[in-house]
């Protein structure tokens, strides 16, 4: 550490009026240790080609995304095709990137509606403490004991095949563990002398949870945002792979997937790849949350 | 310790209502009905089959009903499969299903705890850094992905396994569902025993033992297994959970007439009752293995007490 830190740290002289001494805040301190892990670092670069690349479909990909070549049905990997056709004639490669922006955006909506739930609830909860609390927990916990697919699998029901309320409806689901993060910050959080410093100066309980409470709730929350949207990306696939998903022309990488399977015997690329992009992306999911646990909270190292 | 079990017993009591009161709801006001099928029956028809199966009543009157009848032990009657009642199917996929599970999960416990050990023991060196290499993609990849793969190398190219069905869940049709189900549950029970066992052996009771002259092997297997094993045992509720919504996806893979299909089926052609009955049951399995596990960390770890 102190090698590696040297050059950032000049011997100490006397502060100028105009450059004060500028101290480190934690996420300045995350950040460069994040940088240090070279997994985590490379995960992300990682993910965000294969963002930058589904999310440009429009653009990146060779062809539309309907768009049926006849001489080419269920055609092997090619110059023409990367990473050959369906059996529809359709380009795999396209469609990769297509089903790619149907399942990220999928993780990204539900992690953010489970993001918004969770905190609220679970700062109300800790910070109000008492019946109200035990009563919000209480929920939590009955919430918890529901068979997680099978409620997955009535939701979609209930909703019918809309996609944006499915992203709701997993969003709806995953802010359970949210909750009991945040409300556990808050437990410890509410007693420190800022939030009292706060009290005594006559900020409103809704001010103190919103500027002092959140904020520093907010590494343990952002650990789990990268836990939460690779497993939300993969209740999409497994609801697609059900056949309950996102419908044609549209499609993901769930969907590509129990396509792929049904044709694996002759056409094991139309397997592969889609597989390959959705393991991809959530090993590197799992490696940037590795990295942002051992850079927020370097004393478990 | 028998008090804290009744309290919990009895706590579980509003959870169930409330799972089954929202699964209920939620089911009814659904779109879409059990006898929407594409053909059309005459208004008669449809109104003497909603009569027969109370449908006609307020929604109100039929949870009243359903519930009275949960209390003596009826499930009710199938909607889909008119010859048998919602008790008998759940019965009937249960008994696949708890096999395909339960093997599934103690290869996966076996397995997990001692490559992760192993792992720990040898903590930097080339086995440590291969299994949790392996063990990373093991977590990246989904099983649906996994299960396709297995059935094509060792079902289709090397013709070793039945690529799909049950048979009588003979040894060759479960390894490859088995496999399949367990194979990324080994990856994550590998990491969790070691990363709890690195810091259980640098913890100062494996000290005391070593000093004392204990030999590395009763050190090991009577200290510090047990609670490395606190981790492992608390994600066994939401495992437990995992098993049983993976099944969901490796039943409707492999064709196993377990209860994951059942109910998918059950969900889309709006069989009512299988559904609840379904999500209430495994609604009672959860709540009593999360009792269960509770139970486990007090005996592992003595500093727990119930209160």
């Amino acid at each position: 550490m102190t090698t590696a830190t040297l050059p950032d740290r000049p011997i100490p002289r006397q502060p100028q009026p105009e450059e004060a001494i500028k101290g480190r805040s934690l996420w300045a301190d995350a950040w460069r240790r994040l940088l240090r892990n070279r997994a985590a670092v490379v995960s992300a670069l990682l993910l965000a080609i294969i963002a930058i690349a589904c999310f440009g479909a429009r653009w990146f990909g060779p062809y539309p995304i309907d768009d049926i070549d006849w001489e080419n049905i269920s055609t092997p990997p090619s110059a023409t095709h990367w990473f050959g056709t369906d059996e529809n004639g359709r380009d795999l490669f396209t469609r990769t990137l297509y089903g790619g922006q149907v399942s990220l955006m999928v993780g990204i909506v539900a992690t953010l509606v489970s993001l918004v739930i969770g905190v609220a609830w679970g700062a109300i909860a800790g910070f109000i403490g008492g019946r109200v609390d035990a009563l919000m927990m209480r929920t939590v916990d009955i919430l918890y004991s529901l068979p997680y697919m099978f409620f997955v699998i009535l939701l979609v029901v209930f909703f019918g095949r809309n996609i944006l309320l499915i992203f709701v409806a997993l969003g709806a689901v995953q802010w359970l563990d949210m909750a009991r993060i945040v409300r556990g910050q808050t437990l410890s959080l509410k007693r420190k002398e800022f939030i009292e410093a706060a009290h005594a100066s006559g900020v409103t309980n809704f001010n103190i949870i919103r500027r002092h409470i959140i904020p520093n709730t907010m590494g343990p929350v952002v650990i789990y945002i990268t836990l939460t949207v690779p497993s939300v990306i993969l209740t999409e696939s497994f609801i697609s792979f059900l056949g309950l998903g996102v419908q044609e022309p549209q499609t993901s990488w769930g969907v590509l997937i129990s396509e792929g399977a049904k044709v694996m015997e002759s056409a094991s690329w139309s397997l592969l790849f889609p597989a390959i992009f959705l393991g991809v992306t959530l090993f590197c999911f799992n490696f940037i949350g590795d990295g942002l646990r051992d850079a927020l909270d370097p004393k478990d190292r | 310790m028998l008090r804290f079990a009744v309290k919990r017993a009895l706590g579980a009591i509003p959870t169930l209502f409330l799972i089954i009161a929202i699964t209920f709801f939620m089911m009814r006001l659904a779109p879409g009905g059990p006898f929407d099928k594409e053909r059309k029956v005459t208004a008669e028809v449809a109104a003497n089959l909603a009569r027969a199966y109370h449908l006609d009543e307020p929604l109100f009157m039929q949870f009243g009903r359903y519930l009275g009848g949960l209390l003596q032990g009826d499930f009710g009657p199938s909607f889909q499969y008119k010859d048998f009642n919602v008790s008998e199917l759940i019965w009937h996929g249960f008994h696949v299903s708890w096999k395909l599970g339960l093997s599934a999960m103690v290869i996966a416990f076996v397995l997990g705890v001692s490559v992760g050990s192993l792992a720990a023991l040898r903590q930097n060196s080339v086995i440590d850094y291969a299994t949790m290499g392996v063990a990373m993609t093991g977590i990246a990849i989904p099983n649906f992905v996994m299960a396709p793969v297995l059935t094509l190398i060792l079902g289709l190219y090397l013709r070793w396994l039945p690529v799909g069905g049950w048979g009588d869940g003979d040894l060759a049709h479960a390894v490859l569902p088995v496999a399949a189900l367990a194979l990324p549950q080994v990856a994550v029970i590998a990491r969790l025993t070691r990363g709890s066992m690195i810091e259980v052996l640098r913890s100062n009771f494996v000290r005391t033992a070593r000093a004392k002259g204990l030999p590395e092997r009763i050190t090991i297997s009577r200290h510090a297994v047990k609670a490395a094993m606190l981790p492992v045992v608390s994600y066994l509720g939401p495992w437990t959970a995992n098993t049983i919504t993976g099944s969901v996806i490796i039943e409707q893979i492999f064709g196993i007439p377990g209860i994951g299909r059942y109910f998918v089926q059950a969900a889309l052609n709006r069989d009512y009752t299988l559904v609840l009955g379904v999500v209430i049951f495994y609604g009672a399995i959860l709540i009593f293995l999360n009792l269960l596990v509770d139970l486990i960390y007090g005996w592992l770890d003595p500093k727990v007490r119930y209160d």
